[in-house]
């Protein structure tokens, strides 16, 4: 197993959407997606460009409160998880952790470090972090 | 009829008695103080979502305090949706089998039904919402402007389109170092703010349409704060009351467009954010000094976070109405308003 590392510059909003329609681009069906940055650093905004490039049409709500919200986008299902408010790791067990992760689905999981102790290894980790006026997004495929 | 009431979509755990003459009887909502003893040792982070544990206690507690027991129960109402199954399941499972065990109907309660009608639990006779009136429900997990035609048929006309207007309270209140839940931490921050030092942007008011948008409002803080650092007292206090000023106007402008746009004359608030003093005070102005005056309604603000007074209430209504669960135990993560049946004979 081979990781690949990139990293690009994203300088707005529509780069940071458009980088999550290329990640949508890469036919991910049943991967773990670690999504990390700090607090309006683009997570959600990369999974609402993720989500639109795979069809789906509807709004895609911060899952910061519900932890987790479900979607189906083309015939691809995909978890969008936020463990921002998860203060320990075992909380996990009580939304089902193990059976959630064991789903054919695309896991698509902001704050995993929060939760890292519960949740596998990530397929692809992305990273996001501030760069001038803008973002830069740092990604390593460990598929 | 007295009816039980569980809410379970979330983190709180409450139970509570509606009976339909009397009113509310009695409401419990977990505190990790009160029980923390009783269960010596859980973390209480690790605790905030574990309704396995907490609602059985809880449920002796209500009976106790109520002078009632399970057998004077008529029906019981449960949070089915929207929000989190696995904590949904719990509130649900326990519901259902208590209706089962005593013989009496069951009702899955929309959560959002319930914050939308908790204005109408003991209101002041000239509080009364009239149908058809609007709605704004805000707080951590949702943020959505509702018309009422008639009690319960709603229309969705705005919603979020990205962070709850209660969840750029919290986050923000991370950013500024202020304590969660960042509401009333961020509010009482603002008292001491200057209005004018920073101005942040008003999301999604510069065009037509009721949908709003906090996660740029969000960001435009986290730039300010990471410009400003280190943050001193007055900083937090002004960063604070520029953001709290920018949500309520923000608010209330879509509060007027929805108004002018469904032509109601009252206009309920619920949900958590709703508790915010300086939303109240905002809202009922802003309203009131319409060209056709619109009155505000708030929910009281202990009724205001999840509770279980109002799942009580509106699946009392609901069981008035004819309504009854079937056998199984149903939840749904997802599940809009506007697919509920009408409540026909609820506002008597």
């Amino acid at each position: 197993m081979n990781a690949r590392a990139e990293s690009r510059e994203l300088p707005d909003e529509e780069a940071t959407l458009a980088f999550g329609a290329e990640l949508a681009s890469r036919g991910l069906a049943n991967e773990l997606v670690w999504l990390r940055g700090e607090l309006g650093a683009g997570k959600t905004t990369l999974v609402r460009g993720f989500l639109r490039a795979l069809g789906h049409q509807g709004t895609v709500k911060s899952p910061t409160y519900t932890l987790l919200e479900p979607y189906a986008a083309g015939n691809t299902r995909v978890l969008h998880f936020d463990f921002y408010r998860i203060a320990d790791a075992r909380e996990l067990a009580y939304i089902g952790i193990d059976e959630l992760m064991a789903e054919a689905a695309v896991k698509l999981v902001e704050w995993p470090e929060r939760a890292a102790e519960k949740l596998p290894p990530p397929d692809i980790d992305v990273r996001l972090s501030a760069s001038g006026g803008g973002r830069r997004v740092d990604l390593v495929d460990h598929r | 009829m007295l009816v039980l009431g569980i809410e379970t979509s979330c983190d709180e755990t409450g139970v509570a008695l509606y009976d339909t003459e009397a009113g509310l009887v009695a409401d419990s909502v977990y505190s990790q103080v009160d029980l923390h003893a009783k269960y010596g040792g859980v973390v209480p982070e690790l605790a905030s979502r574990d309704h396995v544990r907490k609602i059985i206690p809880l449920l002796g507690e209500l009976f106790d305090k109520a002078g009632r027991t399970p057998r004077d129960l008529d029906g019981v109402a449960y949070t089915a949706g929207p929000g989190l199954i696995g904590a949904l399941r719990v509130g649900a499972a326990v519901g259902r089998a208590i209706a089962w065990g005593l013989d009496v109907p069951a009702i899955g309660v929309h959560h959002m039904e319930a914050h939308l009608l908790a204005p109408l639990i003991a209101p002041a006779d000239d509080q009364r919402p009239a149908v058809p009136f609007a709605a704004l429900l805000v707080s951590g997990g949702h943020s959505q402007l509702v018309g009422v035609e008639a009690m319960g048929r709603y229309t969705l006309l705005g919603e979020s389109l990205d962070d709850a207007a209660g969840e750029a309270f919290d986050k923000v209140g991370k950013l500024l170092g202020l304590g969660y839940p960042g509401g009333p931490a961020v509010a009482a921050a603002a008292t001491g703010g200057d209005p004018a030092r920073f101005s942040f942007p008003r999301p999604m008011t510069d065009r037509p349409g009721l949908d709003m948008s906090f996660s740029g409002l969000k960001t435009a803080v986290a730039n300010t704060v990471r410009d400003l650092a280190p943050l001193g007292d007055q900083d937090v206090a002004d960063v604070a009351r520029a953001f709290e000023d920018a949500v309520v106007d923000t608010l209330a402008i879509k509060c007027r467009r929805a108004a002018r746009q469904t032509r109601c004359r009252d206009f309920v608030i619920a949900g958590g954010v709703a508790a915010n003093k300086r939303l109240r005070r905002r809202l009922t102005d802003s309203l009131a000094g319409l060209d056709e005056p619109v009155r505000a309604i708030f929910a009281a603000p202990a009724l205001c976070t999840d509770n279980g007074a109002m799942v009580a209430h509106a699946g009392a209504l609901r069981l008035a109405a004819g309504e009854r669960a079937g056998l199984a135990i149903e939840t749904r993560a997802r599940w809009r308003m506007t697919a509920l049946a009408p409540l026909e004979t609820a506002d008597r």
